[in-house]
């Protein structure tokens, strides 16, 4: 009798444990949207519409408008997207189409991993010290002001470290393209150009948007490398080689050094603006990504 | 005139396939240039000295980042004590229950959390534990980074389970064994290659972190193991010797970022050694 | 014929509205063989993982009716303790892969945190091993994983790790039918000798070994018994015409 109570007992504990533990993580994250709302609710009253429409960010004169950073995210990742889609592309088509297996694709794959793999901080360090001296030369050579650092270098760095992401989600999708459909086309003649843009992108292109949407959620977030290269300057930024911030980045450097209360809740006002719209761009991009995947089987 | 369009095809064809192996292989570059430059910065601070002795103030030569491995190494472990055993769990309760309702809000924060920008952990972390405490502390850094982990080894935990045939679980219960003991000894046992390979992704991803240890562990100019206090971790210094104006303070974040480089490329390696077929 | 170990009584079965198990009733005499028969999908397995409570894993189902093993109704049983009374072998082997041969065979008892000593684990594993004809050809590495075997002796460590148990009766779901013919030989003679200690219940396709082997036969069709007996007898003068296409080839 005694051991089968014991049973009982590790029976219970175990499926409680599960429990908890899935609870723990869903409760983390309602617990996070909570407190960056609680904390950030004194700015956003106090400054209502104001924060994201004015572009005046003074700490000193407790003038708190993110107007330039919201710009700053945007245009950082946008060009990093834009800079980064036909790299990333070309990768999720070599891996996902022409070379599932083989040396070079293990080679690529390699690539791929290791990129992925380098932190933050050294994409940072490196473009702070090799990057912006090659843009600054290359600034002088146009004849613009030889910034080096600034929104189009961060921008650069940036589209690096999401091609890794990109191309992975992207060859995924791209490999899950059923054979049937290709050997269709392939059977009628075509060649494997026009399989892959008449018959694979166009079946892919909802995975390949969600891929895209992914790693844009990641540019938006990515703090450290972007805050060594942006510049960190409050201004609107006049062009894109001009230096900037972005929200990540001006929190990555105010928030330790700020005393003012206004001042905290206004730069975690910006932490949850990161957080609400990576949550919903990750949401439904992972949503599409599963849908492809129930579709394709 | 007909096998003037077949050629023009094909010709097109191959320009194509070679265009998607040139912009494919461009990418090489940066890799190659990341990597030699910080081989060729880094690689010769690398020492004995440097591995063990704390950092020198600036002026004097020598001394090393032992305070930073050291740091790294006490964050690593904190956070993986947290989140393995939760994040293997959470991975054990999703693969056991496919359809339900909670495991599909689960898996939507999941994906959140892992969607999350490592700065926005930071600050929660910070609000959730220096704040209440009333200073940084290597365990706020621990917390964060457990945070990044988390989805790591839940999602490999999951993946692993799930591929695992029923009959093996029916086997043990055919035998009369409890539930907790099918799962604690047949079932997490036999996909415990896998499930390592998901932690030491997890470990591979927040050694490297930098973001969200600001406001936690917040770095220390020397060596500490207490918890309870502030404590240096790699990408830290990294971040704070980079953006110094002091030579003899950039060769140090030259050599840290050779180290973790070093660090993490082995972990993946390791990873790809062990990972299932 | 020996007397009754195990009587199922109107046994009904439902996944959610789907009735599966009509109305069975059979017994199972003690220390024979009965061959469970019948065309894909007529619910033999679902029968077979009754006896065992096995179905408990599926969720929304309902059973109505008794089964009975030496007169006690197993539904009245805990559960883990009446599958510690009933061994199980699959259709296809699936020895624990993280367990050397030895742990496979103890695997029973390492799950239910019973503890053995030395002399007793090396008894046991001796003891099962040789009832599933398996010791002669893995004594020498009896630490090496029981996965390293071929498909025929990884059936054979499974019919030794439900052995081990001393189980009164043994469930076996197709045991055979992911196995080579030799294999196949090896364990239907095994079977054949396993009988003076345990009662055998085996749902198998294979009608000839069926014939071969088990005492009573059993012949199921769309979740109904249709007619059951000695294997000799359902061989040569079965009553239902059904029962006597599906024997003699005819269909399923
Ligand atoms: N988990 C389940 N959920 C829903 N239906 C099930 C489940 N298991 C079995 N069934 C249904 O129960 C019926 C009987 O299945 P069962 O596996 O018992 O047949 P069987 O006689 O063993 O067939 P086979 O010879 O192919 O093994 C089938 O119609 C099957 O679809
Ligand atoms: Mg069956």
């Amino acid at each position: 009798m005694q051991p089968r109570k014991r049973q009982t007992i590790g029976e219970w504990i175990f499926k409680a444990s599960l429990v908890l533990s899935g609870g723990l993580i869903v409760a983390v994250l309602g617990l996070m949207c909570l407190t960056l709302l609680t904390h950030a609710w004194p700015s956003i009253v106090a400054l209502k519409w104001k924060f994201v429409t004015t572009n005046t960010w003074d700490p000193i004169t407790s003038t708190f408008g993110a107007e330039a950073f919201v710009i700053g995210t945007l245009l950082t990742s946008l060009l990093a997207l834009f800079i980064s889609l036909p790299f990333s592309l070309s990768v999720s088509i070599f891996l996902g189409e022409y070379a599932q297996r083989g040396i070079l694709s293990e080679v690529f794959k390699a690539m791929i991993n290791m990129l992925a793999g380098i932190p933050s901080v050294i994409y940072g360090f490196w473009g702070l010290f090799v990057l912006v001296p090659w843009i600054r030369t290359f600034q002088i050579w146009v004849g613009i002001p030889p910034f080096g650092i600034g929104i189009f270098t961060a921008a650069l760095i940036l589209a690096l470290m999401i091609i890794p992401y990109a191309a992975a989600i992207g060859r995924d999708v791209i490999a899950m393209v059923p054979n049937e459909l290709k050997e269709g086309a392939y059977s009628l003649g075509a060649t494997r150009m026009e399989v892959l843009l008449t018959i694979v992108l166009p079946t892919a292109r909802s995975g390949l948007f969600a891929g895209t949407l992914l790693s844009f959620g990641r540019a938006i977030g990515e703090t450290m490398a972007v805050t060594m290269v942006i510049g960190n300057s409050n201004l609107l930024p006049t062009s894109i080689f001009a230096p900037g911030n972005t929200m990540a980045s001006v929190i990555a450097n105010e928030f330790s050094e700020a005393t003012n209360a206004i001042h905290v809740s206004s730069l975690i006002e910006l932490a949850l603006y990161l957080f609400v719209i990576t949550a919903i761009i990750n949401i439904i991009g992972k949503w599409i990504i599963q849908r492809t995947e129930v579709s394709h089987g | 005139m007909r096998t003037g369009h077949e050629t023009w095809r094909q010709c097109k064809n191959n320009a194509f396939h070679g265009l998607i192996i040139l912009f494919s292989a461009i990418l090489f570059l940066p890799l190659a240039a990341i990597i030699f430059h910080i081989l060729k910065n880094g690689l010769h601070v690398l020492s004995w000295e440097f591995l063990t002795a704390l950092p020198k103030p600036m002026g004097e030569s020598g001394g090393g980042v032992g305070n930073a491995i050291a740091g790294t190494l006490l964050l690593i472990v904190l956070s993986s004590l947290i989140a393995i055993p939760i994040g293997i769990f959470t991975g054990v309760y999703l693969s056991e229950n496919t359809h339900g309702k909670f495991s599909h809000i689960i898996h939507v924060a999941v994906d959140m959390l892992q969607g999350t920008p490592s700065i926005v952990i930071g600050i929660a972390a910070y609000i959730w534990i220096v704040k209440p405490m009333g200073h940084f502390s290597a365990f706020s850094g621990g917390v964060a980074l457990a945070l990044m982990m988390l989805p790591v080894i839940i999602k490999s935990t999951e993946e692993t389970l799930k591929r695992i045939p029923n009959t093996l679980k029916e086997a043990a219960l055919a035998l009369g064994a409890p539930y907790y003991r099918t799962m604690l000894q047949i079932i997490i046992p036999t996909g415990f290659q896998g499930i390592l390979t998901g932690v030491l992704l997890g470990i591979a991803r927040v050694s490297g972190e930098s973001a969200p240890l600001l406001f936690t562990a917040f770095g220390n100019p020397f060596l500490n193991l207490n918890m309870n206090k502030t404590v240096q971790a790699l990408p830290l210094l990294i971040f704070n010797y980079a953006t110094s104006p002091y030579e003899d303070w950039q060769a140090y974040a030259w050599g840290s970022s050779c180290l973790l480089l070093i660090f993490i490329l082995s972990l993946t390696l390791l990873t790809k050694a062990i990972r299932p077929q | 014929m020996n007397p009754d170990i195990l009587t199922i009584e109107h046994l009904n079965f439902w996944i959610a509205d789907q009735h599966i198990v009509k109305d069975l009733s059979l017994s199972f005499p003690e220390n024979t063989i009965t061959a469970i028969m019948g065309p894909s999908g007529c619910g033999k397995t679902t029968m077979l993982r009754c006896i065992n409570r096995m179905h408990e894993l599926i969720e929304n189902t309902r059973v109505e009716g008794k089964i009975k093993l030496s007169g006690e109704n197993i539904f009245k049983l805990n559960a883990m303790a009446l599958r510690r009374r009933i061994g199980m072998v699959f259709q296809r082997p699936n020895p624990f892969p993280t367990m050397s041969i030895y742990n496979n065979v103890l695997a029973g008892y390492i799950l239910n945190g019973i503890s053995l000593s030395r002399k007793e684990k090396d008894q046991i594993v001796q003891e099962a091993l040789t009832q599933a004809a398996l010791w002669d050809e893995v004594k020498e590495g009896l630490h090496r994983k029981g996965t390293f075997l071929s498909g025929g002796q990884q059936q054979r460590l499974c019919i030794a790790r439900a052995l081990a148990m001393k189980p009164k009766i043994l469930l076996l779901d197709e045991p055979t039918s992911a196995l080579d013919p030799k294999a196949t030989a090896h364990i239907e003679s095994l079977l054949m000798e396993l009988k003076d200690t345990v009662t055998v219940i085996m749902v198998t396709h294979n009608i000839a070994q069926a014939s071969r082997i088990s005492n009573q036969t059993a012949f199921m069709y769309l979740g109904e018994l249709i007619e059951h007996g000695t294997t000799e007898r359902m061989f040569t003068v079965p009553k239902d015409k059904r029962t006597e296409e599906y024997l003699s080839g005819k269909f399923g």
